[in-house]
């Protein structure tokens, strides 16, 4: 069931999980240079608390409780109506707050393609960056063993 | 018995100030910044994230620094912080097979699809202090190769199942799995339970025991199915939006034991599981929890219990070094008032028995008084 859900993401799943893995510095950085923002009011503030992480034994059988992790939420509305949701990692609420309006701004018509492009877009550009420059060193360690045959 | 004592304010005090003192150290030496530790000491980090049972580099950081790179105080320190935030809820169970790989082999299977990548590794380091690091050296950038590694990789354990050649781990579970944060550990424990006090046990502790267990005291005869370490993605379902949302990501180290066989009248024999998962890059860690799972299950596999190692009441009774470390450490509190009726009982032991007047070797005992 849940896979099913997983393999087709809405467009604010995929988004959301943009600016969860945003780095802070970088989105705080695009945030402040987003020209065109609206005001917005504060329906929860940002709060820190922590995520119980599962895992299952031997990857696939009975489900574990691993630790917790760090996670801060916010919830917006903009003065549109239109509100935003974030719940990021770690225990920034900078970044929690800046991720819920850009979550009501990407779900709004006067801004979404905007933020869409200004943000999101190089949000998505770095995280990939990383991903294939850590993927291509660790490709660069993959190793052929082989078994040597003795007594001949 | 402990008595409470009153007194010591100020001499508590300059004690703190000179323990500040001490963690800041040489005050021509620039301070340590916690971007420093998180990025240079990283192993530590991972160490101090996986048996503080809380995911967050720079509450770990910060708790290195403030321990004085004690790791057992840090974890201490970190696990009182979490008793602190409310918790939100659970995550879905991550998923390792879709783990960003940074390294991954295999001790059983040579030719794999995906391959063994070695990743960072101290495994085929020579352990000779290498003295460029003395002064501040320029360290080589590791180089890409042209490719990517293989988006999943399957694990061995799967490749065996395909075969049934080994166990299945099937989810047993009919509800939320027992937490042991919230509820007291009973005995006996469910695999669950045992899971989740291994992920934040003492890392010495499982590795002796996991030692203990290869040495021949209870037997596992472990074989390293696989182990894989990298970056997997947390989800979870927040009530208000009803859907999963990805809020981050975390590195983990996961391991899975392949062990020696069970069979029945009515089930071929089967290579057995053992299963290892830890925050962070942890390698020892997650093997040590991979033995120490299977050598948990001999009551289950219907194996002799008689060593420690297989006694799940003496391994998860003592893991915890939070608990360990508050018990013996506080014998250092002042036990007068317990002493001196010790004292008492012993000094009326000996005037009653005639053996003590006669065999007393024993320097004036009258100077012997305890501390006040």
């Amino acid at each position: 069931m849940q896979d099913t859900e997983k393999s087709e993401r809405t467009n604010r799943q995929k988004w959301m999980s943009v600016l969860a893995k945003a780095d802070t510095e970088l989105l705080n950085m695009l945030w402040c240079d987003l020209q065109d923002k609206p005001s917005w009011t504060n329906i929860r503030a940002p709060e820190t608390g922590m995520v119980l992480v599962r895992g299952k034994a031997g990857g696939v059988g009975t489900t574990f409780n691993v630790g917790e992790m760090a996670l801060t939420r916010a919830t917006v509305r903009l003065d549109s109506g239109i509100s935003g949701v974030a719940y990021v990692q770690g225990r920034s609420a900078s970044k929690a707050e800046q991720s819920a309006v850009l979550d009501a701004m990407l779900q709004d018509d006067r801004y979404a393609t905007a933020t869409y492009t200004n943000i999101i877009k190089p949000l998505e550009k770095a995280t990939k960056k990383t991903k294939i420059s850590a993927s291509k060193k660790a490709a660069n360690t993959k190793v052929e063993f082989f078994t040597m045959v003795r007594g001949k | 018995m402990y008595v409470a004592v009153k007194g010591g304010d100020a001499a508590i005090e300059n004690s703190q100030a000179l323990l500040a003192e001490e963690r800041r150290g040489d005050r021509r030496i620039p301070e340590l910044t916690l971007d420093q530790i998180k990025n240079q000491l990283s192993l530590s980090v991972d160490r101090v994230m996986a048996e503080g049972s809380l995911y967050d580099r720079d509450l770990a950081a910060l708790a290195i620094k403030q321990a004085r790179g004690d790791i057992v105080e840090a974890i201490f320190l970190l696990r009182a912080y979490r008793t602190t935030l409310p918790r939100f809820g659970n995550t879905l169970p991550i998923d390792t097979a879709k783990m960003q790989i940074r390294r991954r082999i295999s001790a059983t299977f040579k030719d794999l699809p995906g391959g063994q990548i070695l990743g960072p590794s101290f495994d085929y380091t020579h352990r000779l202090l290498d003295f460029s690091l003395v002064e501040n050296s320029d360290s080589p950038v590791a180089e890409e190769a042209s490719d990517n590694i293989l988006a999943e990789m399957p694990r061995v354990t799967e490749l065996l199942n395909d075969e049934g050649l080994i166990e299945k781990e099937i989810d047993v579970n009919e509800q939320e799995p027992f937490d042991v944060t919230r509820n007291s550990l009973k005995f006996p424990a469910n695999r669950e339970a045992r899971l989740q006090n291994l992920a934040r046990g003492d890392e010495g502790f499982l590795l002796a025991l996991a030692y203990s267990t290869q040495r021949g005291w209870g037997k596992t005869h472990p074989f390293a199915g696989e182990i894989r370490m990298g970056e997997v993605v947390v989800e979870i379902i927040p009530e208000e939006l009803g859907f999963p949302i990805e809020v981050g990501e975390i590195t983990v180290t996961e391991c899975q034991m392949v062990n020696q066989f069970k069979g029945s009248a009515t089930i071929p024999a089967q290579f057995t599981r053992g299963y290892g998962l830890t925050f962070g890059h942890n390698e020892r860690k997650a093997m040590s929890m991979g033995i120490l799972d299977r050598s948990l299950r001999s009551k289950e596999l219907g194996e002799a219990v008689n060593a420690p190692a297989q006694d799940e009441e003496f391994v998860l009774s003592h893991s915890c070094n939070v608990e360990a470390s508050g018990f013996v450490q506080h014998l250092k509190l002042p036990h007068y008032v317990d002493f001196q009726s010790e004292l008492v009982t012993v000094r009326a032991l000996r005037k009653a028995s005639t053996f003590s007047e006669k065999n007393d070797v024993s320097p004036d005992s009258k100077n012997l008084e305890a501390a006040e």
